[in-house]
């Protein structure tokens, strides 16, 4: 069967649906797919906040400002100018649609503090703000009545002619496949966490989209900057929100000193993320960590304020870690977190093949650069999440259209089944993926050198080899998650290989890249961007020059 | 530790019938059922269908009943719970689709019946709502909820009564009419008043107790009802029955049952309904005393209900306020 709307967008996080219902206020018929509902998106983890220059004496000038400079100057200036312009009617308008952020003791919106910015700007709903944006969103995607293709999986993208005219995607519930027919698709299918093990994001995190729009032609870029989150849980790696240190939380090595002061002294715990998480690493690296951690210590921050501002947080580390940060510090490290690189996108979400966009996790615009900031990435989701929508819907209304094909939806089925009908030679998908994410973590992580990253390389020859004798054990169609892990794996690994070999060719250290053998920044060979192109061969990888209007590169201290 | 679990499984492409499946693994102390569950999936059997994909308790769709109530397999660490055998099944109140995948759209269906998005009265200001923040602290606790459906599952009124909307779409609609800025609250709760709506609840307290996130869908349950009854939505059996419920504890410091049926009912018809109960309660002497009898202190009872009735918060809404010309 296929199914025909002008604008599709494929994943329902705070992108897709942002993205959704910008093109359906343009008049033309959307609906939005995605592999879980809506609500279940990983847009819910989000907990500390999001930024914008709303406040007395704040402008948008210092919110760029900040955000290139944590971007570690790789960041296009032209995306970031516009995120930070329009960031203040953004979070007026989730305020507006409902989403109940934090007030002051005057009724006015409140901030908090967060790393890497001159200012308190950050707005938050306690820490679940990721979640409290996501439900209002999904109340808003309601109110639009759209059509929504919940557990449906896209396994491709359909082109004709070099133009992508709908997808492919796997109804759960029946197991069909069924082709969607569009003239433009939005990819905000989030990010990629779970290429690396262990990280903070879902199991649902399988860069779907990044390797689909990747396969079909479309460029990625600064896939070597992938960030490590200072304060994930010991044990389950659970995220603990930055918020935290926002709040006023210091992080203690093994002899319970606060060791930011050595690599931050002006901003310590709230320097950027790449700086907090290089210093904790040093820390456990040189023995003055305990088990592979240091501490976050909330302790003086008082039972009052933990509780309200920080309940989640006080919930995950008691029940994950059995640690109740009231009374003693939580052994915290660096894990896995966010991509800042994805499908490379202009600042209307446009990507390099004709009727694909991209927004969010998923995207490249590039804003975050070298390395995001806290409580960007919300903002990142809905500013470019609209753009994308608003571009994608202008495209379809002047496009006649072209159907997705028969044959495709045929030859899709043809290569799922032969998936499902591989013998058995006891390749199981999740052992390969957790070699995988191991491997990842050990030679991608917070420092990276040349002979790891070789070796890295090596790995994920010999499992792309391992892959073709993976097996699908469940030959059911109704609901069947097994085919569905071996389809994301796949995913994965392509995507693995695109951070291995951008990190191996990024020969300096910049943001989140860090290489032992390059430790220093190197502005006059690698002030550009690393783009990759899908070859069946590896990748092939070019550049772009990093747009500057207003700021210079300089010096970065925190 | 060595774990043995005892799935009920479905498969509607065999004869779908349920049938339980025992599964024994070796686990670390800290591991979480769903931990469990995904071992199972990723090294025994590959066609054990469930959802999951947060595993910290934020994205809902681990929901199952564990040990015969609802839980997140992800909030359910095996060490808390019983050693012998988790016993573990999709949950209820739903159909099943496969294994432990249950059916949601009739879930989502009713949630979507009732409006579930904010409607001001008017174009929104400049600005942001001016709005005091313990309201806007006051609605954490429902946006908190991250419709997993244990409460649905586990609702004993829906297990009999399939048109309750339940617990989960109203709390959603508290959250509307918790929501200063949300001008609908009359509409909405007006709606609620009917079949299906608010009354329905039997009280039983399941939803508060297996809820994951504390969201207490009962109380913003019993919490409508009182605003429904202060904005004079007294004609039904539920509020007749909390007017009189009142009134008798306050005159007599003690429930009389006995009055307390007979103002709760509308008519003689209805009341004769309830003569077979009152029949089989007077067989095994349990009838209630068909006199009133005022306690001691019922004076002082009387004291504790007008306080509590003065507690009461008042609510803040910004149409309201902006037509009384007050501020936040």
């Amino acid at each position: 069967m296929i199914y025909r709307h002008d604008v599709l967008v494929v994943g329902a996080g705070l992108a897709g649906m942002r993205a959704a219902i910008a093109a359906q206020q343009h008049g033309v018929d959307v609906a939005i797919v995605s592999k879980v509902y809506p609500v279940r998106s990983h847009s819910n983890a989000a907990q500390g906040g999001i930024n914008a220059s709303l406040g007395e004496g704040d402008t948008w000038e210092s919110h760029a400002y900040d955000t290139v400079k944590g971007s570690d100057y790789l960041g296009d200036q032209d995306a970031i100018e516009i995120l930070a312009r329009e960031a203040p009617q953004a979070v007026l308008e989730l305020e507006h649609w409902g989403v109940n952020f934090s007030r002051d003791e005057t009724g006015h919106l409140g901030t908090r503090n967060f790393g890497g910015a001159s200012q308190a700007r950050t707005y938050f709903v306690a820490d679940i703000t990721g979640q409290a944006l996501l439900q209002i969103m999904f109340e808003q995607l309601v109110h639009s009545g759209l059509k929504m293709y919940n557990e449906w999986f896209v396994t491709s993208l359909v082109l004709s002619e070099n133009r992508v005219v709908g997808v492919l995607a796997i109804d759960m519930r029946s197991g069909q496949l069924h082709g969607i027919t569009a003239k433009s698709v939005v990819i905000a299918s989030g990010g990629m966490g779970r290429v690396f093990e262990p990280s903070t994001n879902a199991l649902i995190c399988t860069g779907d989209g990044m390797a689909i729009a990747y396969r079909a032609g479309a460029q990625l870029m600064d896939m070597e900057m992938m960030q490590y989150h200072p304060t994930t849980l010991k044990g389950s790696g659970a995220l603990l929100t930055e918020g935290a240190r926002g709040e006023g939380a210091y992080l203690l090595n093994a002899a319970g000193d606060r060791f930011m002061k050595t690599s931050a002294p002006n901003k310590m715990e709230l320097a950027s993320r790449d700086v907090v998480s290089r210093a904790e690493q040093t820390e456990i690296n040189e023995g003055r960590g305990v088990d592979g951690c240091v501490f976050l210590d909330c302790r003086h921050l008082g039972r009052d304020l933990i509780m309200t501002k920080l309940g989640q947080i006080h919930e995950l580390a008691l029940e994950l870690a059995g640690v109740d940060i009231v009374k003693d510090p939580v052994p915290v490290r660096p894990g896995f977190h966010y991509p800042m690189g994805g499908i490379k996108t202009d600042v209307f979400g446009e990507t390099s093949v004709p009727g694909l966009y991209a927004a969010g996790e998923a995207a490249c615009v590039s804003i975050h650069g070298g390395n995001r900031l806290g409580a960007n990435s919300l903002l990142d989701t809905v500013i470019y999440g609209r753009r994308a929508g608003e571009a994608a819907a202008e495209a379809a209304a002047n496009l006649a259209g072209e159907d997705v094909s028969d044959s495709a939806v045929r030859d899709e089925e043809r290569r799922i089944q032969d998936l499902v009908d591989r013998p058995d030679r006891g390749q199981f998908a999740a052992k390969v993926r957790w070699d995988m994410g191991i491997g990842m973590v050990t030679n991608c992580g917070v420092f990276r050198e040349q002979k790891g990253l070789e070796a890295c390389g090596d790995l994920l020859h010999d499992l792309k080899e391992r892959y073709t004798q993976v097996h699908v054990g469940d030959k059911g169609r109704v609901f069947n998650t097994n085919l569905l892990s071996v389809l994301e794996l796949r995913n994965m690994l392509d995507l693995a290989e695109a951070v291995q070999v951008t990190a191996l060719t990024r020969t300096e250290s910049r943001g989140a890249h860090t290489r032992t053998d390059y430790p220093e920044r190197d502005d006059e060979h690698w002030l550009r961007h690393i783009l990759l192109e899908y070859r069946d061969e590896g990748p092939a990888v070019s550049y772009r020059p990093v747009t500057i209007t207003q700021w210079e590169p300089q010096v970065r201290t925190y | 530790m060595d774990i043995k679990l005892k799935v009920r499984r479905q498969n509607p492409e065999a004869d779908d019938k349920p049938f339980w499946k025992d599964y024994a693994v070796e686990v670390p102390e800290y591991y979480t059922l769903l931990d469990a569950l995904l071992k199972v999936r990723e090294e025994v059997d590959e066609t054990l269908a469930l959802r999951c994909s947060c595993r910290s308790h934020i994205c809902g769709s681990c929901g199952m009943r564990v040990n015969g109530h609802a839980a997140l397999a992800c909030k359910t660490k095996l060490s808390d719970i019983d050693q012998g055998a988790v016993t573990v099944e999709p949950m209820g109140n739903m159909p099943v689709i496969r294994d432990l995948v249950v059916d949601l759209e009739p879930f989502w269906n009713k949630l979507y019946s009732i409006k579930p998005y904010l409607q001001p009265a008017t174009d929104p200001p400049e600005r942001e709502y001016v709005v005091p923040n313990d309201t806007m602290f006051h609605l954490d606790g429902v946006v908190n909820c991250i419709m997993c459906g244990a409460c649905v599952s586990d609702c004993e009124s829906l297990s009999v009564n399939p048109i309750f909307i339940g617990p989960t779409a109203l709390a959603k609609e508290y959250r509307f009419v918790a929501d200063p800025r949300d001008a609908a609250d009359r509409e909405r709760l007006t709606q609620m008043n009917g079949p299906g709506g608010v009354w329905d609840c039997t009280h039983c307290f399941q939803c508060v107790e297996v809820c994951p996130k504390d969201v207490a869908p009962m109380e913003r349950i019993m919490a409508m009802r009182r605003m429904m009854m202060d904005m004079g939505m007294e004609q039904n059996n539920g509020a007749k029955r909390a007017n009189a419920f009142m009134d008798l504890v306050g005159s007599y410091g003690r429930l009389d049952e006995t009055r307390l049926l007979m103002r709760s009912v509308s008519g003689l018809g209805e009341l004769m309904s309830f003569s077979k109960v009152g029949l089989r309660a007077l067989w095994k002497g349990k009838l209630p005393p068909l006199r009133p009898h005022r306690i001691a202190g019922a004076p002082a009872v009387r004291r504790i209900l007008e306080r509590a009735r003065n507690q009461r918060p008042r609510r803040f809404k910004v149409h309201q306020a902006q037509e009384e010309g007050v501020r936040a």
